[in-house]
Formats: C-alpha cells, structure tokens, sequence
C-alpha cells in the first residue's frame, strides 16, 4: 500500500460513512429478518460484531499461509467455527432470543459482511487494522440494526426491549400500533429512509 | 377578464429572481388551473395534444362523479339505516358532531329523506377529503418546490380515489398518515408523477390494510356509531358473510345500484359503469383492461363453480355476484386502468387485465385470511407489468426487424 490509512479511519468509517448496510448495500436480508424487536436486534448486532471483528483477526493472522487458490474454503471454514461458536453463546446464555432469531444466527455465515471483509480487507493487511476494520463494519451492521429495531418495536407494539412505553388501545391506553411495522415489508421502507438520509446527508456532502 | 390580468401581474414575483422564485410551481400550478397557459414554444415546431395531463385527470373527475353521488346517498344512507335500527330497538344513539350538526339545522336523520342522505353521507367524506388533500398537497408542494416541478392534477385524482376506497369511519389521522407514505413511498420517490409504479392512491389504502387491519379488514359492516354492537346493526359485510356461509343477505339489484354497506364509493356497480362509459369514450381508460378483468374473473370463478365441489359453498356463488359485491368493478375501471402504472402495449393489457381478474377471484375464493382481493392483485399487477410490456415491446422489436429484412 502506497498510502498508510490511519487506524482511526478504518475503524471510524465503515461506522457511518461507508456503512456496510446503509452505503455497500450488503447483509440486507438479516435486517428485515431480525429487527421486528430490539432485543433481537441487539443480540443479533453482537454476534455479528463478535464474527466479524474475530474471524478478520484469524485471516489476517494466517493470510501469508493461505495458497490463494482456496483461500475462500479456508475463510469459510474460520467463518463458520466463529459462527457456531456464537451461535451456542446464544443458545446457552439468551435461549428465549435464540428461539426468535432461529436460523438466522447459523445465517451469519451466508451475511456477505462478514465473507466481503475478510476478502477485501484481512486477506492483505495486518492483524490489527483487520480486526478494528472488521468491528468497524459490523459496528455499523449493529448500529443501523439497532434504529431499526427500536423504530420498528416502539412504533409496531408500543414498547422497547418488552417494556410498554406507550400503552396501547388494546391494554386501555392510547396508542394504536402500527401492524406494517412488525411485518418483513417495513424494514425495506425503512432501510430505504436510511440510505436516503446517510446518501444525501453524509455520503454526498464527503464528495463534494 | 380582471382574475387572468391580476394573474399575470404576479407572475414577475414568481420568474427568476424575483422575489417568489421559490413558490413558482404553486403560481404554476393557480394559473393554469384556470387558464390555458400563455407560454409558447420557442426554436423548431412543436405541436401539443390538446389533450394534455390536465385534461385527462380532470375528465377522470368527471367519471368518478356518478361514484362521488353515489358515495354520498349510501353512505348517509347506512348511516341513517343504522341509527334507524338502533332507534327502533330502544338503544340510546350515542351522538358524534355529525349527528348533533343535522339535528342543529334541522335535516335530522330520515333514511327515507334523500337530502338527508347526501347531508350525512357528505358529512363523512368531508373530513377525510379535506385531510388528505391538506396533507397530501402539502407533500406534492414540498417535493415540487425542491425538485423545481410543475404541480399537476394527477394529485386531484389521487386524493379523490383515496377516500373513496377507505370506511367512512376511518380516523382522521390514519388517512393523513397513509396519503403521506402514498405520496412520498408511492409517487414522489420514483421522481413524481408519470413515473410511479404503482397507483399511489391503492398503495396508500394497501399501507392502512397491513398498519391498522382493525380498521381497514372489511370484514365486519363499518358501524355510523362506532364500537356499537346491537342485534340487527352488527354483521359482517355480504362478500364477507357469503365467504364464510355461502349465503347472499342483500339482493342482487342492491348490490348492483350500491345500496349496500362498503367502502365509501365502491359499492355502487352502476355509477362505475357510467363512469367507464365517459372513461372509454375519451380513451383515457382502456377498454381492454376493463374488459379482460372482467373476463379473468368470470374464467377463475366460472372454473370454481364446474369443478370446486361443495366442500366451500362460496365456490358454488356465479359470476354475476362476484362482479357486484366488494370493489371489484371500481378496481378495475378506475384504479387498474391509471395511464401511469397498467400496461402501454396491446397485448400487454389483455394480460394484465386477465390477470387482475384472476387473483382477485383467487383471492376470494382461496385465501381464508381476506375477504377482499382487489386493491392486493391490483398492486401486484402493476409491479409485475413493466416486465410483461418489456417481452411485447421486445417482440414487436424483432417483429419489425423480420418485416423490413424481408
């Protein structure tokens, strides 16, 4: 590399600015999947954080042993310990949760993050920056997870991680929830309204 | 004419640099509402179709105007039917605005009085329409003020289609809300009008059928006074009752002229057909869409009833009623045939008329979770379309090339 990135920029960038949802448009199908609640949501932005961040360090680690003609099976394989390693996390630690999320920690697997980084990223630079490119991205993974699933469950139930914070009219309150809200369809408008806002606001203002 | 010279007088505020530069689409928008524009084209000929935007939207006002009576008769019709029964039961009326406003100046509630009717049957567009329009106008202002378009009256079909299709007993807010995300998800986000795939007016309707189901699922007869339930008013709408039980409770001319309960101006098949009539006749509506839906239901249905059994006793209902209850009519005349999002090639609309038809009557005859499949396979078909007019404009491509070749 003929220019040094600092190490700050490549954990900082991927957070926002070069989000991996909202500006590489990847790991769009776990989002609509996951995020009709927010405990899921964040049970779900760490597993992908703990995967991406550790399965970055191991191939960066390794990649000068890696023959580059299967290289692709040896990160997979790296991937998949990583994911079955959260995946029993879960289950011992959050059962109720791993019961929501079903398949779709074992999915993590399949989350083009996660195989896009160690690709693009770990296999040619060094350990360190590989490890904070790969928290970086599944940070911003987590963070745009985590709007959503709090728009989604505050507005499609009324509450936030299980706790009512507007009564709704069928418990004798005052709110009616939002039924789109909690179906699959809703998280493309709001994926949508996301990379609208991060586009026009953020991405488009860098490049002028 | 004093109103145009006062018109043109303005106009210096709103031209570039002025000090309105920003409110130009509006001017645009008063001006040639009432007049024909004066602006000519400058450099090479160029001919204009009298026939422009304008006048399409408003001759479709036009044909939604025996729909827009209609709306008015039936729905203070049920209104005054229903507080009628509750009366005669004994039950007290719990009165809303509108009642206490036709008691104050003295129309009262007589379902026999025509006048009174209309009165309370406009009573509960009004403020609907009212709010769609403010909120809706309010959004195609702010889109064409930023994006420096023209405002056109496609929103005035748009805002009118919209509360026709919706229960009269809607909340105020539920209808702002889905004229927003109609407008913004539907329209503007594809670049405004001309260039929504889908009919704005349908996607607001379907954006409250999966938001707030309780008050949208059509089911249950909307109540004039709502969360009412007393023998004689409840039930469930016909095409709903005759899903679950077979069986017909309105007559067949009932349902045909409009007099039976449903969203506010689909019920009446009649007032469609007239206004298919002025549609067809200026060709702003196609006749071939109209005319292949028709015949997509009648095939599925007809299907249904040869070769269904009895194991469901809706399958064994004909034809003629599934074309009388629920929207179906008012679909496919008025909402399937939008220039914008049906089909532009020839056979491209035969399919997708056909095909509106069919998942409508599919959705009727299978799907236990809906009563109603009109505006869903309506939807569907305008997403699926472009894909379907792309293999005809293709195929007549090729089809040139072969003739000139030879």
């Amino acid at each position: 590399m003929s220019k040094k990135i600092d190490n700050r920029q490549i954990f900082l960038d991927p957070i926002i600015k070069n989000n991996p949802i909202a500006v590489q448009i990847l790991g769009i199908c776990s989002v609509l999947a996951v995020t009709s609640q927010l405990k899921t949501s964040i049970v779900m932005g760490l597993a992908v954080i703990f995967v991406v961040s550790l399965s970055n360090l191991f191939v960066s680690l390794i990649r000068n042993y890696i023959p580059s003609s299967i290289r692709i099976i040896v990160e997979m394989t790296i991937i998949a310990s990583l994911v079955i390693v959260a995946d029993q996390l879960i289950q011992a630690f959050f059962f109720s949760v791993s019961k929501q999320l079903s398949v779709f920690v074992g999915l993590i697997i399949t989350n083009c993050i996660v195989m896009g980084r160690a690709e693009a990223f770990a296999i040619k630079n060094s350990p360190y920056q590989s490890f904070l490119d790969g928290a970086g991205n599944a940070i911003g993974y987590a963070l745009i997870l985590v709007i959503m699933g709090a728009f989604r469950e505050l507005f499609g139930a009324g509450k936030l991680l299980g706790y009512t914070v507007f009564t709704t009219v069928q418990d004798g309150g005052w709110y009616v929830p939002n039924g789109l809200l909690l179906l699959a369809p809703s998280g493309f408008f709001l994926i949508g309204v996301i990379i609208w806002i991060i586009q026009s606001r953020i991405v488009a203002k860098g490049k002028a | 004419m004093p109103f145009r010279k006062f018109l043109e007088k303005q106009e210096k505020h709103f031209n570039k640099g002025g000090k309105l530069e920003k409110f130009a689409p509006f001017y645009e928008m008063v001006g040639t509402f009432f007049y024909q524009t004066s602006a000519v084209s400058t450099g090479k000929t160029a001919m204009r179709d009298a026939l422009d935007l304008k006048r399409i939207m408003i001759t479709v006002v036009l044909a939604l105007l025996p729909c827009i009576i209609m709306m008015f008769y039936n729905t203070g019709y049920q209104a005054n039917v229903a507080i009628a029964k509750l009366q005669a039961a004994g039950a007290a009326v719990p009165f809303t605005w509108r009642e206490d406003l036709l008691l104050a100046i003295g129309i009262g509630f007589s379902p026999e009085s025509l006048f009174a009717n209309m009165i309370h049957g406009f009573l509960y567009f009004i403020p609907i329409y009212v709010t769609v329009v403010v909120i809706g106008g309010a959004w195609e202002l702010l889109f064409a003020t930023i994006r420096k378009h023209e405002i056109n009256e496609s929103f005035l079909v748009t805002s009118l289609l919209f509360p026709m299709v919706l229960p009269p007993t809607i909340p105020i807010w539920q209808a702002a809300m889905a004229i927003s995300f109609g407008i913004v998800f539907g329209k503007e986000i594809f670049g405004g009008t001309g260039k929504n795939i889908v009919n704005p007016a349908l996607f607001s309707r379907a954006f409250l059928f999966f938001a707030y189901p309780t008050s949208m699922s059509g089911d249950t007869i909307w109540y004039p006074i709502s969360s009412l339930v007393v023998d004689g008013v409840s039930g469930a709408t016909p095409l709903a009752a005759a899903k679950t039980t077979g069986v017909i409770n309105i007559s067949w001319w009932d349902a045909f002229i409009g007099i039976v309960p449903g969203s506010m101006g689909e019920t009446s098949v009649i007032a469609c057909l007239i206004g298919a009539v002025i549609l067809v006749w200026t060709k702003i509506g196609s006749l071939r869409i109209m005319l292949s839906g028709i015949a997509g239901l009648a095939f599925t249905v007809l299907l249904f009833n040869v070769l269904g059994g009895d194991t469901n006793p809706f399958w064994s209902v004909g034809v003629h009623w599934h074309l009388v209850l629920g929207g179906f009519i008012f679909g496919i005349v008025f909402m399937a045939t939008d220039p914008v999002s049906a089909s532009v090639t020839k056979w491209g609309k035969v399919i997708h008329g056909f095909m509106i038809g069919m998942l409508t009557a599919l959705v009727r005859l299978v799907n236990p979770g809906y009563p109603e499949g009109v505006m869903l396979s309506i939807l569907f078909c305008n997403v699926t379309i472009p894909a379907i007019d792309y293999y005809f404009i293709k195929r007549n491509i090729k089809r040139r090339e072969v003739r000139c070749a030879s």
